[in-house]
């Protein structure tokens, strides 16, 4: 459909016909203090000239040759089967459909997904989707507020720091406490959320105790420990996962998650400056009708064929109103089919394989970087595919890389000023050896 | 349409039968007829502080959610579990087998507040 703006006829008209005597009359309840009067826009352009000027721009874009930044995104091959896949016309939206039941397979596509996520996960229903995990991760927090009746919510602060500035945004609202629990970060510390600290931290105004499988450094958490530490007090756990990682890792069904929260970017969505990504929410069964967001199930129509239909809608916003499990039930239909696609192409080897591989690249970064003589690794724990590094004078050596096109990782000392002069270093199956060798060659010459 | 006479009625469509100083209650049929095939019953925590007039619980239906309101204050000390697996008794027999809660009541004065089956009646006609 042509954009099509109003005339100035069309605007006589309209503000003819609602009797005001012009348009201004319409913002006279806004007073003139907070009212912009003038807009300093430069004169139109032509087609070539806005080329020009945002190829100009463009060229002022930095592109890493050589990254070894992960920080809660993460750069995977996408099988160009998943752009096949979503660049379908028939999946072009972003959004559930107004009128879901007559587009069968949008709502297929939905189900698919929800399925995979059930399984990754091991939990029992998966949600159609939300905008990515840090928003994810707020609504699983709030549906435990729900659950429980509590309003308090204990986060490890080995949760993303961004997703935990989500997290307390979405609190700030309905007035729910958000208490930190601190992460061993002593010299020689695991790097881990302390088991005892969280029990002492839990009492029964603790809805939820938040904690991120790998955490934000890396790290394993002992997420077993730590949910019959929740469950102990009457709070649900909430594991935030990264997905990929549950090719390996044991699924949060199985240690006691209550709700689990995860960004999906690593499944098949290209990295990009803020998105769009997808978010990821499973629970029990038993707590469906607290789940934010949509959900598809599967049904017989009358001549007993299977279908799909938007289901449990009662607790959703257009019935529910202010009462609505969440007010945001906008998914991202189109990223979580490009992780459904993805999921599909890879299969559960393939997803094996592509964590392996990231978890032996990960290692050889590492090592190189000790056996060089640059970095030592800061946490004594177990990791997955990143790990925390630290590099002597880190912060401006990081810079200097950053000027020659290497991105040598994520600087940590401004989230964790225990962490200083510490690296975040994630590999995938995309880093090369060489792209090591450059990372390591190019601190040895920075000091 | 009549309703049991022994029962005490809200402007909300609940029902309550005090017996000493506890009290049933429960949801009227012209709510259930209303809501119409029920669902799923959020029933109130044994324990829970109800307060009159003010929810207490959420009956949904098919084609609805609505809160349920506590005709009188009081503390829960019974549920009808029976409803987490069959709602539909809310359709069947409102104001038998498909009661709500138990409760210790409060303030008996407040029953005063409630309508008697020929004030219900009337507001449901």
């Amino acid at each position: 459909m042509a954009y099509a703006p109003h005339t100035s006829a069309d605007r006589e008209a309209m503000v003819a016909a609602i009797g005001v005597g012009s348009i201004d009359e319409l913002f006279a309840d806004i007073p003139t203090a907070v009212r912009a009067t003038a807009f300093d826009i430069p004169a139109p352009l032509t087609e070539q000239e806005v080329r020009r000027e945002l190829t100009r721009l463009a060229r002022r874009n930095r592109i890493a040759e050589v990254s070894f930044l992960g920080a809660g995104a993460y750069r995977h091959l996408v099988p160009a089967a998943v752009m096949e896949v979503i660049g379908r016309s028939e999946f072009a939206t972003a959004y559930t459909p107004y009128q879901p039941e007559v587009s069968q397979g949008t709502l297929q596509s939905i189900y698919e997904f929800q399925t995979l996520v059930c399984e990754l996960t091991g939990m029992e229903v998966a949600s159609a989707s939300h905008y990515d995990g840090a928003t994810a991760t707020a609504e699983a927090a709030l549906m435990a507020c729900r659950l429980t009746h509590r309003d308090t919510v204990a986060v490890s602060s080995a949760v993303n720091p961004q997703v935990r500035r989500v997290l307390e945004t979405y609190c700030s609202g309905p007035g729910i406490r958000v208490v930190e629990i601190a992460a061993d970060l002593a010299e020689e510390g695991s790097g881990l959320t302390p088991v005892d600290v969280a029990e002492a931290t839990l009492d029964e105004g603790v809805a939820c105790l938040v904690v991120q499988q790998p955490n934000f450094f890396g790290g394993i958490e002992p997420m077993a420990a730590l949910a019959d530490a929740a469950h102990r007090h009457g709070a649900q756990f909430v594991a935030v996962v990264e997905p990929t990682s549950l090719a390996i890792l044991e699924a949060p069904g199985a240690y006691g998650a209550d709700i689990v929260a995860a960004e999906g970017q690593p499944l098949g969505i290209p990295l990009s400056f803020g998105g769009p990504y997808v978010g990821l929410i499973a629970a029990r069964m038993e707590s469906v009708r607290q789940m934010p967001g949509r959900l598809v199930g599967a049904t017989r129509d009358a001549a007993g064929r299977r279908g799909y239909v938007l289901t449990l809608q009662a607790r959703e916003q257009h019935i529910r109103r202010e009462k609505a499990a969440s007010n945001i039930c906008t998914n991202q239909a189109l990223c979580a089919l490009a992780a459904t696609a993805y999921l599909s192409a890879v299969g559960p080897e393939g997803l094996r394989e592509v964590a392996e591989l990231s978890m032996l690249q990960t290692r050889h970064t590492v090592a190189a970087l000790e056996s060089a003589g640059v970095g030592r690794p800061r946490l004594s724990a177990p990791y997955f595919a990143e790990a925390v590094v630290r590099v002597p004078d880190g912060k401006r050596r990081h810079a200097t890389l950053a000027e020659q096109g290497i991105v040598a990782g994520f600087p940590l000392e401004a989230a964790y000023p225990a962490l200083q002069d510490c690296l975040l270093l994630a590999a995938t199956e995309l880093t090369t050896d060489e792209d090591v060798a450059r990372l390591v060659d190019a601190l040895e010459a920075s000091t | 349409m009549s309703y049991p006479d022994d029962l005490r009625y809200s402007k909300d469509h609940e029902w309550v039968r005090a017996d000493g100083s506890t009290a049933t209650i429960g949801i009227t049929s012209f709510a259930a007829d209303e809501l119409g095939d029920i669902v799923f019953v959020e029933l109130p925590e044994v324990g829970a502080a109800l307060k009159q007039f003010a929810a207490f619980g959420v009956v949904e239906s098919v084609k609805a959610v609505s809160d349920l309101f506590a005709p009188v204050s009081g503390t829960v000390n019974e549920v009808n579990a029976r409803l987490q697996t069959e709602p539909e008794l809310l359709n069947s027999d409102p104001f038998g087998e498909g009661w709500i809660a138990r409760v210790d009541v409060a303030d008996g004065d407040e029953l005063k507040e409630l309508l008697d089956a020929d004030g219900y009646a009337k507001l449901t006609t």
